[in-house]
């Protein structure tokens, strides 16, 4: 295949992508919708609640009745979670091929994240690859909808506002360390963003449950108790954590030793990552100091999503000191000397 | 939920009005070295890293700062006194790093001698009362209590728990490595900061723009830089005493696809010296490949045109010759430079202008511009001007721009500016008998950084470490659970209880899955 083949073929995978990811999103607004005309299961226990593979709490009516409708719209909801987890899936893998794509239509060919746009495609893969590995294992059913809004609406702005054609990469960037230090970052990413997700819904949980008690409705009555929220945002975060440690700790420093001779230079992209850093060194020792635990660990996990975003957007666009250059087209190698 | 590992020494019953200044230190110390202390400066820390992101510094980008200062005249008095434009060695940056690293030592000290007291500690008894424990169990089972438990314990066993028999009932727990990796995690951070304080207080950094070719050289001495940045304790006699020049230069310019025009693949070919006498070594040096000569390093950071230009004065002498070095100020190598002949006669001569790599005229801006980097077609554009350069009253100056203050810029009749446009090889006379100005030929450039960053392994070893360290303390869970099992009636209750000490675990599945072994078990 050429390159052209294979940037079209990229650019038609994302798109493909994006309208599977659509089509699950609208599988689980179907399940969830008619989970609506359900009761909750009855204590909605934590486990209860989110036990399902590919379904979300379902019970069969108030004692346990047997009434034929309410067994069928159960069926029914069932499946419509398992469709949305199953296309899932297949938007995972398309995503997959068309990250792929980017990178075999490079001249040389290289891994797919030179620029904002690639980075951003390779991000929201692995978010929704992470989700979709978890799904089980963490019982994330609950987090379908949120999930996939995210993604699709991520790469909306990534194929709308930030897509740039395949170009070889600058020198500076041409690295084995930068995969490494790349690909370890985005997985951290990934699993920030879905444990900053979790802690937003372990804090709207909270508060509803604070206000309404045991009667709340909706989306809200059928999330999790907000002591499985917060143990799933934990284990994304010490999921995340050592990636990160091991990306802007030390990866990065040694590349940046590589590229540009010394291996902290405080640059904005390093300061911020570092801030990233503290902050959820902060969240962690928060989960286990009385006082702060539950509320306040959670609004610093949102913090520190926060500052890993804007670490991305932020510094790329109003920084120009920041040697990081993703944004834009990068000198070459660095050429105005510094005086 | 961590109160179990807390080292803190219970709080003594102390009478109000009571502290003694013994008792006062006591207290500040352990305010010092509580979590929560911990906690606080580490989102200080934070915090005080932003300025650092969004004021340049003068660390990082002197040139972008001191532009900054002369654009904020008002505000720069103030944000010197803060020492905000050094937010990373300031004072205030400085006490909460180094209080948090008192917090600490103070905490993980203690945490070690009570780790390494409660090592080989057996299993605390069990409650008496396994129900009371928020994730447990119990079922009855027709078989006989001694069976279950010896299940429980060969199971248990299995999964690496250390067991202490306690009468009807099995204590067994786990996990202690945890704490372990979380000590080593904590005594790291210590390494690292310790490793990268040696590179701040004795490494330097400098760099050199050095001229391609065997005539010109450099050896490695403070003098020969360009800029030198030493630390604090740096001391001249650790410099290696190598030398070097670059014999050849190469770069690849793409001329197709979509960057075309962009370089890649820059090679300098260096022959060095490690020592004075030392044999002669040549070494390709490349972008992200530098070359280590002892415990310095070299970096091929920059590149860019030094056109020679040659100024024969009124009396026909040459007052100037020899290659300068032109800056970059875009992708396609457009550069600015300067070439002062402060001896030339009948009055001083300065040229000041453009260099393009590959020379282009903009019939919309009505100037020349550079197409591409590579030099197909190099020019030199330049304005002049005479009369005082002010080079002789020792005033140190930027060889990159001039002091026009006392000169005149030369003009044509019709008042516009003189310019004088060269092309490779080309001379142009001066008006009024000023005498010749020449391109003779173009030379290239290479800016080379060199550093020297002690304690760089200490840090990299500390950091990995670390990793190490975090990756125990997060993913062993400690664990304590409890089995008992007692006649009841004509068959046997069996209760198991679980405690997770790390507040991340899912205790209910662990007790799940143990009584799902246990009577497994059960009927085969
Ligand atoms: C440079 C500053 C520090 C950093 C980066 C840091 C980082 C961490 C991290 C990442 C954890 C793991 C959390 C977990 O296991 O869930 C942790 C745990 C812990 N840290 Fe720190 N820490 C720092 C300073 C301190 C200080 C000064 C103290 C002393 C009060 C402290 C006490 C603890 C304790 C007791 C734990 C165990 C928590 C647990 O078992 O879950 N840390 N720390």
């Amino acid at each position: 295949m050429t390159d052209a083949a294979w940037e079209s073929l990229s650019n038609q995978a994302v798109a493909a992508a994006g309208l599977l990811y659509f089509l699950a999103l609208l599988a689980h607004l179907i399940e969830w919708a008619s989970l609506r005309k359900m009761p909750v299961a009855s204590g909605s226990s934590a486990r209860a609640s989110v036990d399902v593979p590919g379904g979300v709490a379902v019970a069969t009516g108030p004692d346990g009745a047997d009434d034929v409708a309410g067994e069928q719209r159960a069926r029914r909801t069932a499946m419509f979670g398992r469709l949305g987890y199953l296309v899932t899936w297949l938007a995972v893998a398309v995503h997959l091929v068309g990250l792929v794509g980017r990178g075999m239509a490079a001249d040389p060919n290289r891994v797919p994240w030179g620029n904002m746009y690639e980075f951003t495609l390779a991000g929201t893969f692995v978010v929704a690859a992470l989700y979709v590995a978890l799904y089980r294992r963490l019982r994330l059913a609950w987090m379908a909808p949120i999930v996939l809004a995210f993604v699709l609406s991520v790469l909306m702005v990534a194929v709308i506002w930030l897509y740039s054609p395949v170009a070889p990469l600058t020198e500076a960037l041409d690295s084995y360390w930068l995969v490494i230090h790349v690909v370890s970052a985005i997985v951290a990413t990934g699993a920030f963003t879905l444990g900053g997700i979790t802690s937003a819904l372990y804090l709207v949980k909270a508060r509803s449950l604070a206000k309404h008690g045991p009667r709340q409705s909706g989306y809200v009555a059928r999330l999790p108790q907000p002591e499985a929220l917060d143990r799933v945002s934990y284990r994304l975060h010490a999921f995340g954590f050592p990636v990160w440690t091991f990306a802007v700790l030390i990866t990065g420093p040694i590349w940046a030793h590589q590229a540009w001779s010394s291996y902290w230079n405080w640059d904005p992209k390093e300061v911020w990552a570092f801030i990233t850093w503290v902050v959820y060194a902060a969240y962690l020792h928060a989960r286990t100091t009385a006082g702060w635990k539950g509320r306040n660990a959670a609004i610093l996990a949102l913090v520190g999503v926060a500052t890993l975003w804007f670490n991305f957007i932020g510094i790329n666009y109003f920084s120009s000191t920041s040697q990081h250059s993703y944004a834009g087209s990068a000198p070459a190698i660095h050429v105005a000397p510094e005086r | 939920m961590n109160t179990a590992l807390s080292t803190r020494p219970p709080e003594d019953d102390r009478r109000p009005g009571e502290l003694t200044f013994r008792e006062l230190l006591r207290w500040i110390w352990r305010q010092i070295t509580s979590m929560r202390t911990a906690l606080i400066l580490l989102l200080l820390l934070a915090l005080a890293a932003i300025p650092g992101s969004v004021i340049p510094q003068q660390g990082v980008d002197s040139l972008k700062t001191s532009n900054w200062q002369d654009d904020h005249p008002k505000l720069t008095p103030i944000y010197e006194r803060l020492g905000l434009f050094s937010v990373y060695d300031s004072a205030w940056f400085s006490a909460i790093y180094i209080l948090l690293m008192i917090s600490l030592v103070g905490c993980i000290v203690p945490r070690t001698l009570h780790y390494w007291r409660g090592l080989r500690a057996r299993p605390p008894k069990a409650p008496r009362n396994l129900t009371r424990l928020p994730d447990h169990a119990a079922y009855t089972t027709p078989e006989p209590p001694e069976a279950v438990l010896e299940r429980a314990r060969s199971t248990l066993r299995r999964r690496r728990y250390r067991m202490e028999a306690d009468g009807d009932a099995i204590s067994a727990e786990r996990g202690y490595l945890r704490e372990a990796g979380n000590l080593v995690f904590h005594l790291s951070v210590v390494v690292v900061l310790v490793g990268f304080a040696m590179g701040g207080l004795f490494g330097y950094k400098g760099g050199v723009i050095l001229l391609v070719g065997d005539d010109y050289g450099f050896s490695n001495t403070p003098d020969q830089y360009d800029e030198f940045n030493p630390g604090s304790l740096f001391s001249a006699d650790r410099m290696e005493p190598f030398s070097f020049s670059i014999d050849d230069f190469s770069v690849d310019w793409l001329t197709t696809g979509r960057r075309a025009g962009m370089a890649r693949g820059f090679a300098s070919h260096l022959d060095y010296q490690e020592t004075l006498d030392g044999p002669e070594q040549s070494y390709d040096l490349r972008v992200n490949h530098p070359l280590s000569i002892g415990s310095t390093d070299v970096f091929l950071i920059g590149h860019g045109y030094a056109p020679v230009i040659t100024i024969r004065d009124g009396d026909g002498d040459i007052v100037k010759s020899g290659p300068t070095i032109f800056l970059p100020t875009s992708q396609s190598f457009q550069s600015i430079g300067v070439v002062a002949a402060p001896d030339a006669e009948p009055t001083q001569v300065g040229l000041e202008g453009e260099f393009y790599p590959t020379v282009a005229f903009s019939q919309q801006t009505g100037s020349y511009y550079s197409l591409l980097g590579k030099p197909l077609d190099p020019m030199v554009s330049m304005l002049v001007y005479t009369g005082d350069l002010g080079m002789d009253d020792g005033v140190p100056q930027s060889v990159y721009s001039l002091d026009k203050s006392r000169t005149t810029m030369l003009t044509k009749k019709d008042g516009t500016p003189y310019r004088i446009d060269l092309r490779e090889g080309e001379t142009v006379k001066l008006p009024d008998g000023l005498g010749t100005v020449s391109f003779e030929r173009l030379e290239r450039w290479n800016k080379i950084q060199i550093s020297q960053t002690p304690g760089k392994w200490i840090a990299l070893a500390g950091v990995v470490l670390a990793l190490v360290g975090l990756l125990g303390s997060l993913f062993i869970r400690p664990r304590r659970v409890w089995v008992r099992a007692r006649r009841d009636g004509d068959g046997t209750l069996v209760e198991v209880a679980a405690l997770d000490r790390s507040g991340g675990g899912d205790v209910a599945a662990v007790v799940d899955e143990l009584v799902e072994a246990l009577q497994r078990e059960d009927q085969s």
